[in-house]
């Protein structure tokens, strides 16, 4: 059995390691591995996320049990010392010696110091490791006790200073970031991106200081400022250098392998030293004269350097390698691939800047206009994807490639075309390295019709998830090329999708879940199609939960949401966030009777968690007592209209918000909906109920109301768009009764509002082709549905509470009248919590 | 935690050696489930109307050791009866106690027998 050894354990080391395991059969080699820092690999690029949630172990790259299980040999905080290349062995701190067969160096680099005056005083630090940062931390929580609004300076406006000075930020300090160069990041933007990236930092809080070249470090044994030339000074409590890296190559120096001029350990195509058993990879590889201060070349290097040991001969690194990167720093997209700066012989560029929305795009185009050579994105790097495969595939540029940062605007012409024209070669999923060809082929010819069959059979979309889209449409063109219709059936036991589904139960009266799997589906139903027609019979019939409640998801059949440990949260309408000091005196009695958790939410009403099941028809009976009825925050359905105070009180109020908010929730409330619908009211364009990001909106303006539809905030926020301007009430309300109805009847299962607009083919001009000019001829049927729906409204706690059927079902036990004693609360700021989860 | 999981334990058909008479069959609910009490353990019996069958499986969900099962929702995967968690929709086989949709540890099933109108969940101990 031979020995591979790996010195380092970092994301490079840690990456050899993965490939390595994922190659051979187990017991055909033996794999050591050292590591001089405390704990094992580690995600050095999000280091700043360490102070988000202090928690080092979300960034490990694998856990310690990892190296178990695949029989590796781990030795954190062990420094190998030396190595003896005539017999094979190395020797560690401890002193204790290892054979190997292979060695692999990835020790990786250290930050780079410069020799300035005073660089050793206290309150000097590097910016590499968890330890660097905790050091950091811990001077800064002391400098803190003594100076009002201390101050930090960053050395270096790199990537690595530009995340050292949000680290900072986030310790309680002003940050000032000290740059050489006459701009930010100088190996990956130019000038005016800089620019740009520089005033949107600025107005984060972050101060930037360029072209400062530091004389020396000023203070009486700790730090006190920084000095840059006469008269010229900063004032700074702290200093953090990040002025480039070095690499770690002391052990190949040392064993006399080929170095660099300005180090490195030498390396050909195939990651060997001038040892043929040493590999070196990552960032003390110099290969093509170059160190690679990047994560993907790193891992590329150490997939190479594993092919090779295993007799991989073909297997070599390319002869350029792309140093394109996307990143988001400090919630900023920064973004630059192929050639980002472009000298005016070989091309010419075009460029888009918006300062004011902290935008700037730049392509640079071949002469002929036919090729893309490169490009900077700065602030929205959305298109960086397929830039990048046009770039990388050099595919032919569109007739006006300035469509490609812009966006079509107006007119037919779509910027991109679409994911089928890539090449085959094109790789759509970096992470495992999945081809455009490997997609459509596994669809063409192993019948894999789905994203999710794809992703199981290819692994493509299984890392990050970043080519998710680009599969999707992958999947659903080559299908469509094949002729097959794709078919957006809800589920295995129908062959409808949820809008088809709609129509059938509508034409055949259809009443019941059973009844349409025996007519139309087949099978025995499941969590997808049962609650997806639950909620159709409750749009067509109006019918509560209560009826059927099987096939309703679990919030729905207790009629409350679920929590962590089981139990379940009460909130009962209040409608536009409008209550009475009585009603707030109710709710606190109530919650306080039963114990309850009480916190305000987002919709302006008020929930009380940790009811249990045999509760809940108890609490309900003393609220609606109290005239209270149920919010429905459980339901796919209307949640809340909420409002601002209006023109009733608020001097800017151009109108009365908060009674148009509660007339619309009355109107709206109980009924269920594809996803659950959010509705605001707002009295002027300051916009304090935030209508715009609710599905549905309404903003008070002079001469009426301007009508919004689709927004929403959640995972992908989206702003609401326009249907109609300076309406007067009743108007605004007949146009979004339309676009609700409309909505409900033809969205798939699930799908908000704003999903099912970019879905929709005419987008938001079509709706209002549909609800205000009736172009499908609907709009009177839309009207009177709508009115049904308002009519026929009643509160299904009320039903169940005076149901001794219903109520029944509120029971932990069939059998006992104990309840769940699993159930474990802790207390919280006077109130309580469940026990966490293990 | 993990010793509530330790707790239950599949039992097979043939090595039932005691019937525990849980419920009147009106008590659970048509296509869905409830929860049984019997000893310190919490069972989840479902009647599954549409199969014309019945299963019992540990009230437990492996994946967070809540006592919610019971409330999930049932239904069927390529012919395997299945039930959803109410809280994170994982769903498990109702025959074999497999989990279908990752790699969480199975969940104990258990024998039912309807006579006279009761339900009666299979021990064996």
């Amino acid at each position: 059995m031979k020995t591979v050894i790996v010195v380092g354990n970092g994301m490079v080391g840690y990456k050899f390691c993965e490939k390595f395991v994922a190659k051979v059969d187990q017991g055909s080699f033996k794999l050591i591995v050292f590591g001089e820092e405390p704990r094992v690999a580690y995600d050095r690029v999000h280091l700043s996320e360490y102070f988000e949630n202090g928690d080092a172990e979300r960034l490990s790259m694998a856990p310690r049990e990892w190296y178990r299980e695949n029989n590796i040999e781990l030795y954190t905080n062990e420094r190998v010392t030396d190595i003896h290349r005539n017999s094979k062995t190395i020797t560690t701190l401890s002193e204790k010696t290892y054979n190997y067969d292979y060695l692999v160096l990835a020790t990786g680099s250290s930050p780079f110091v410069p020799q300035i005056n005073g660089v050793d005083k206290e309150g000097v630090f590097v910016y590499r490791t968890i330890e660097d940062l905790e050091d950091t931390l811990a001077y800064a929580d002391k400098i803190k006790k003594t100076v009002q609004k201390p101050k930090a300076a960053i050395l270096g406006g790199g990537l690595l200073g530009l995340e050292a000075a949000k680290a900072v930020m986030d310790m309680g300090m002003e940050p000032h970031v000290v740059e050489f160069a006459p701009k930010l990041m100088p190996r990956q933007l130019d000038t005016r991106s800089s620019k740009v990236l520089q005033v949107k930092l600025e107005s984060m809080g972050i101060n930037i200081h360029l072209s400062k070249a530091t004389n020396q470090i000023l203070g009486n044994g700790h730090v006190i400022g920084m000095e840059f030339g006469e008269d010229d000074v900063l004032n700074v409590d702290m200093l953090v250098i990040s002025a480039g890296i070095r690499p770690r190559d002391e052990l190949g120096k040392s064993c006399g392998l080929k170095m660099g001029t300005r180090g490195g350990i030498v390396v050909d195509n195939t990651m060997r030293t001038s040892d043929q058993s040493i590999f070196a990879i990552g960032e003390i590889a110099l290969y093509n004269q170059m160190i690679y201060g990047l994560v993907a070349p790193g891992y590329e290097m150490a997939g190479v350097a594993v092919d090779q040991i295993l007799g991989i001969e073909e297997t070599v690194m390319a002869a350029e390698i792309d140093m394109s990167t996307k990143l988001k720093l400090i919630g900023v997209d920064v973004a630059s691939f192929g050639t980002p700066f472009m000298p005016a012989e070989k091309g010419h560029s075009i460029i888009f800047e918006n300062k004011t929305e902290s935008l700037y795009k730049r392509i640079n185009v071949s002469h002929d206009g036919k090729r893309l050579l490169g490009g900077i994105l700065v602030g929205d790097a959305k298109d960086y994807n397929m830039l990048l495969q046009m770039y990388l595939n050099e595919m032919p540029l569109p007739k006006n490639p300035e469509n490609l940062i812009l966006g079509s605007r107006g007119g037919e012409d779509v910027s991109f075309g679409s994911a089928m024209d890539l090449p085959d070669t094109a790789v759509v999923c970096s992470c495992e390295a999945v081809t455009k060809g490997q997609i459509c082929c596994s669809v063409k010819d192993d019948g894999n019709d789905s994203v999710k069959a794809i992703s199981k059979a290819t692994k493509a979309t299984t890392g990050c998830g970043g080519c998710k889209p680009m599969v999707e449409d992958l999947v659903k063109e080559t299908l469509k090329s094949l002729g097959k219709v794709v078919k957006e059936s809800i589920c295995e036991h129908f062959e409808y999708s949820r809008q088809e589904l709609y129509d059938i139960v509508k034409l055949r009266k259809i009443e019941d879940y059973d009844s349409l799997l025996d007519e139309v589906g087949k099978g025995h139903g499941c969590e997808v199609c049962k609650p997806a027609v639950a909620s159709i019979f409750a749009s067509i019939y109006n019918e509560t939960a209560n009826r059927q409640a099987t096939i309703q998801d679990t919030n729905d059949r207790y009629l409350a949401n679920i929590q962590r440990n089981g139990t379940y949260s009460v909130v009962p309408r209040v409608a536009a966030g409008e209550i009475t000091p009585k009603q707030l005196l109710a709710i606190g009695r109530i919650a306080q009777k039963y114990d309850l958790y009480t916190k305000i939410t987002g919709g302006q009403r008020i929930d009380m968690f940790g009811a249990q099941l045999h509760e809940l028809p108890l609490i309900w009976e003393e609220l609606i007592a109290e005239g209270f009825e149920t919010g429905q925050a459980y339901g796919k359905s209307l949640r809340t209209v909420k409002s601002c105070v209006g023109s009733t009180w608020c001097r800017y109020g151009m109108d009365e918000s908060v009674t148009f908010a509660i007339d619309i929730e009355n109107r709206y409330k109980g009924i269920r909906s594809p996803h659950k619908i959010k509705g605001g009211v707002s009295g002027c364009i300051r916009e304090c109920a935030e209508a715009r990001n609710k599905d549905f909106g309404f903003i008070a303006v002079e001469g009426g109301w301007n009508v919004y539809i689709c927004g929403n905030g959640g995972a992908n926020p989206q702003h609401a768009q326009l249907l109609a301007e300076k309406v007067d009430k009743i108007t605004a309300t007949k146009y979004v009764d339309r676009f609700l109805m409309y909505y409900i009847q033809t969205a798939p299962p699930l799908t908000r509002t704003a999903a099912w607009l970019d879905k929709l083919e005419g987008g938001i001009d079509y709706v209002k082709d549909v609800v205000i000019n009736d172009c499908l001829g609907i709009a009177e049927q839309l009207d009177s549905e709508m009115q049904y729906l308002v009519d026929t409204y009643k509160c299904e706690w009320k039903e169940a509470v005076e149901n001794p059927e219903i109520r029944s079902r509120y029971t932990h036990f069939v059998n006992a009248e104990e309840t769940d004693d699993n159930i474990e609360f802790v207390s919280l700021r006077e109130q309580k919590m469940p026990k966490a989860w293990v | 935690m993990i010793s509530i999981l330790n707790t239950y334990e599949a039992v097979e058909p043939e090595k039932v050696s005691l019937w525990f008479k849980a419920a009147p069959v009106e008590k659970f609910p048509k296509n869905g489930g409830a929860c049984v009490k019997y000893k310190g353990m919490q069972i989840a019996v479902f009647n599954f109307t549409r199969e014309g069958t019945w299963y019992a499986c540990q009230n437990l969900c492996p994946h967070k050791m809540e006592m919610v099962l019971s409330r999930g929702m049932i239904g069927e995967d390529q012919g395997e009866p299945k039930v959803a968690c109410p809280l994170h929709k994982n769903s498990f086989s109702l025959k074999t106690g497999k989990h279908l949709n990752g790699d969480l540890s199975s969940i104990a099933t258990y024998p039912v027998k309807i006579e006279d109108d009761f339900v009666y969940i299979g021990f064996s101990e």
